[in-house]
């Protein structure tokens, strides 16, 4: 039966299309079309005002550079790190690895008190080193500068550019290598001239996850820069919602979302066709333990760096949770499972995990089977379809611009998405608009760009003569695809859906303008302790914080424990 | 002889149909609010008691973007009753149509202060002012005095030591900028800030983050004053982790130096169940609702004949004469005086 229908496979790539079609372009194209149509007739006159309002390039311009900047910044720091996991083999590897993506699910606030109480000017750092020094002023003050705003994106991001980049090193085999070096070059001309070039294909899609990311942020600008820095995504926020100007709101949406698009097309056409088919190999085999005292060095250092990096602000939260106006106390905890006013809005831990891991685990099959299949697409796998020339010379033309428009929803305002899920969505059979089902529908948009970025180096990468060899041998496509694909990018694709888990438990602001039924999940837990004065509240904010943590990590172990079958690791 | 079973059979099935749909369905009122919303459980499950109604909450964000959700839904609402607009959003609200008026047997009871739309389309249902909260602790070991009015804070002695919200995108931001227009007036307001921003004021961009971030009362951070509630200091004595006697901040409000900002309630236009709808408007503006408002919301109740809990009595106090600008004004100028506060402040 498989072996009928599997001409057809090709028209798979319609699932994810449609689920776009239906979710991403028509809430926009509804909200665009309110904004520049608002009596009937087009009116240009917002797009005109930003075009010649020096305003508006300004904070073009900073939004592009500080996302420049923090995405340089990430990929320098996350490099040397992917070397590390990806040829090294050392206790806490995984502990480890878990930890540093942690940062990625915590909201914005939380990061920034987690901050504060590092680097604040009243925080653990200056008051060490006014003790130590006998300063009267504390040395560091980065809070509300521009160095606050790339820390922060470094904090956050590290891990997207660690995962995806030594997820594809680990699979590096030596033999190019060596081969060159036979041929008299230096290890460094090795790095330089094969490796590097090698890598070129994951430490690019890393980079544009970052940057698209940073270009985009929201919170982080808001709350650790302060009102004086201002992004597009900013101004799309406040035009939006406090102004209601939904025209100038609509008009800077239209440019984020363009700029990215172009951005996103020029990138993936280079990935095309630049990508190499390799030799992959076991991870298991490449990894070697840390012996001499360069290892050592190279390792310990690096581990060092994430530590003061990521781990530092992380514990700053997790002791600050424990921490009373008298010492140390549970209270928090105990705190989070009292309902002390008899509060409708009451959210019992459990309930608020429940829901949480719900919406993420509906997110992650979503997420990765529609990723899956996009990649598949996008990388050229799917059997042409003979029967009809014209639906193929339709889908030629379709796909260069699949793969960026897959990375939209990532450029693309929350605020603008949310209105548009309002005025679309309301009626049969897109009766969504209080459907509890919109969450995991916001999070996949978002997720899906992540999954893709991870699965599609892996699956270009694949050697064509492998599946050539198994078609020698008897095997058909569908069994090409099961015995030979499916294991080469499996790894790639738990990469991916740690993401997608992540995304969806951190609730970005995908989420922020949906209005949902009561299922109070933690993040929202989060805020609501944080909206109100008391010193419970802000405790049980950071006590519920770490929880998300917990659940987060575990979560992570889970899904990387997921393995089928016992082929080796690839 | 089948046929004629058949026949018989989709009678019965039809007259069992009609039988039960000549029944009652409970009827479920949706209430949207804002993210700051919260009552107790047994208030909600009184009402429906009392009344066979059912009602289903859902939060759509802050106080703006419920607003402009609203306004986009218009004709196809989102929910039947509306709770939260303030007076900041409420012209955009009452312009786009959005609610059906209601002349509530219950609006007697309210403070006629409150009443700003004589139409009746959205009902005051809760006040709250924002006001300066400092720290007490901090002036006290400074031997400084806390300041008394806006005036203080552009005094030498004070430099440094406040701290405010974004007026383009936090309420109390904006609350605190119009309670500046309102004593220094149009032409004065803008030098009142400079001096300010000359006097290292930090501005923040929501509340959160001045409270839980700069605020030396209750982060690790270094500021004594900063703009937040007149019941601040009780919820800070509410939730405070031991009992305290005396509440660890204040608020000064003296004349002219809070914003009050009053929160409406109104029936969404479209709604398809009028008549509940408004016995919940009457619900919400009673006296059981109202007298759980200060606890859980931390705001004061519109009705006049509900009681205050002690923590609020104690602890808060209400401005006399607060700063106060009608919606039609803050409508029309509030995009310009933003623009020009954040030329003056941010620029």
């Amino acid at each position: 039966m498989l072996r009928r229908l599997w001409p057809f496979a090709g028209l798979l790539i319609w699932l994810p299309v449609l689920f776009f079609i239906l979710f991403y372009f028509y809430p926009l194209g509804t909200i665009f079309t309110v904004s520049f149509f608002p009596e009937g007739e087009l009116q240009f006159g917002a797009l005109e005002n930003i075009v010649t309002t020096p305003y508006y390039w300004h904070i073009l311009w900073f939004t592009f550079w500080q996302a420049l900047l923090s995405t340089v910044l990430v990929i320098a720091l996350a490099f040397p790190g992917a070397y590390v996991f990806a040829r090294y083999r050392f206790r806490g590897k995984d502990t480890i690895r878990t930890i540093s993506t942690l940062p990625f699910v915590l909201p914005t606030v939380v990061v920034a008190n987690a901050f504060l109480a590092l680097i604040g000017t009243r925080g653990i750092l200056n008051t060490l080193l006014m003790d130590l020094f006998n300063l009267s002023q504390p040395p560091i003050n980065l809070q509300y500068t521009i160095w606050a705003i790339l820390l922060a994106h470094i904090f956050f991001n590290y891990s997207v550019a660690l995962r995806i980049i030594s997820s594809a090193w680990q699979n590096l085999g030596p033999e190019l290598g060596q081969a060159a070096q036979m041929l008299g070059a230096s290890p460094s001309r090795v790095f330089w001239s094969i490796t590097l070039p090698l890598l070129r294909g994951p430490v690019l899609a890393a980079a544009v996850l970052v940057f698209i990311f940073c270009f985009t942020s929201f919170g982080v600008i808001l709350i650790l820069g302060g009102p004086r820095f201002a992004t597009l995504e900013v101004e799309i926020y406040r035009q939006a919602v406090y102004l209601f100007n939904l025209p100038v709101a609509a008009a800077l949406s239209i440019f984020q979302i363009l700029f990215t698009f172009f951005f996103m097309w020029f990138y993936t056409r280079h990935q095309a066709r630049t990508s190499r088919p390799l030799e992959l190999r076991s991870a298991q085999g490449l990894e070697k333990p840390v012996h001499t005292l360069r290892d050592r060095l190279i390792v310990y250092g690096n581990l060092l760096l994430m530590l003061l990096l990521l781990g530092l602000p992380l514990a700053a939260l997790v002791l600050r949770s424990f921490q009373g106006t008298e010492g140390w106390t549970l209270r928090y905890y105990q705190e989070l499972f009292i309902n002390r006013q008899g509060s409708l809005f009451f959210v019992p831990p459990a309930e608020a995990i429940a829901n949480s891991t719900g919406f993420a685990l509906t997110t992650v099959m979503l997420a990765t089977s529609l990723g899956l299949i996009s990649a598949w697409a996008l990388a050229g796998k799917t059997p042409v379809v003979y029967k009809n020339r014209l639906f193929n010379r339709f889908q030629t033309l379709l796909k260069p611009l699949l793969d960026p428009m897959f990375m939209l929803p990532l450029a693309t305002s929350a605020v603008t998405l949310g209105f548009g899920f309002i005025l679309a969505l309301n009626k049969p059979p897109l009766n969504l608009r209080r459907s509890i089902l919109l969450v995991p529908i916001a999070h996949t948009l978002v997720a899906m760009p992540f999954v893709i970025r991870s699965i599609l180096p892996a699956m270009r990468r694949i050697n064509p003569r492998l599946r050539e060899a198994a078609s020698i041998l008897g095997a058909d496509p569908p069994h090409v695809m099961l015995h030979v694909d499916w294991p080469l990018i499996r790894r790639a694709l738990l990469v991916g859906a740690v993401f997608a888990f992540t995304i969806s438990m951190g609730e970005f602001g995908a989420t922020i303008f949906i209005a949902r039924p009561q299922t109070p999940t933690m993040p929202v837990a989060i805020y609501r302790f944080l909206s109100q004065p008391g010193a419970l509240n802000y405790g049980q904010a950071m006590a519920m914080s770490c929880l998300l943590m917990l659940v987060c990590a575990a979560g992570f172990v889970a899904i990387e424990r997921f393995r089928i079958g016992d082929e080796g690791e690839f | 002889m089948k046929r004629i079973l058949i026949l018989v059979f989709l009678v019965m099935l039809l007259s069992i149909c009609l039988s039960g749909c000549g029944q009652q369905e409970p009827v479920t009122l949706r209430l949207m609010t804002h993210d700051s919303f919260d009552i107790a459980a047994e208030t909600m499950a009184q009402f429906t008691e009392e009344t066979g109604i059912a009602v289903e909450v859902f939060k759509a964000g802050d106080a703006g973007a419920m607003v402009n959700q609203a306004v986009l839904a218009a004709g196809d609402p989102l929910a039947d009753v509306i709770f939260g607009i303030d007076n900041t959003f409420l012209s955009r609200a009452l312009n786009n149509k959005i609610f059906i008026p209601y002349e509530s047997p219950v609006l007697d009871q309210i403070r006629d202060d409150l009443k700003l739309d004589p139409q009746n389309r959205a009902l005051p249902v809760d006040f709250g002012d924002v006001c300066l909260n400092y720290d007490r602790n901090w002036f006290a070991k400074n031997s400084l005095d806390p300041p008394r009015s806006l005036d203080d804070l552009i005094d030498p002695a004070y430099a440094g030591l406040t701290v405010v919200e974004n007026a383009a995108t936090s309420s109390p931001g904006l609350a605190f900028l119009l309670a500046t227009i309102d004593t220094y007036g149009e032409m004065g307001y803008l030098d009142y800030w400079q001096k300010l921003e000359g006097n290292d004021v930090l501005v923040t961009d929501g509340w959160e983050d001045a409270y839980y971030g700069a605020f030396s009362a209750s982060s690790d951070g270094s500021r004594p004053v900063v703009v937040s509630y007149a019941s601040s200091p009780a919820a800070e004595v509410f939730f405070a982790e031991t009992a305290l006697d005396e509440a660890p901040t204040a608020a000064v409000v003296s004349d002219g130096s809070c914003f009050r900002q009053v929160e409406f309630v109104g029936i969404l236009q479209g709604t398809k169940h009028e008549t509940e709808a408004r016995q919940l408007v009457d619900f919400l503006l009673s006296r059981p609702f109202q007298e759980d408002i200060p606890l859980h919301m931390f705001v004061y109740p519109a009705n006049e004949e509900a009681q205050l809990p002690e923590v609020f009595i104690e602890h808060s106090q209400v401005p006399q004469y607060p700063a106060t600008i009608s919606p039609e004004e803050i409508a029309a100028n509030r995009e310009a005086w933003v623009q020009a506060w954040t030329e003056t402040v941010l620029r």
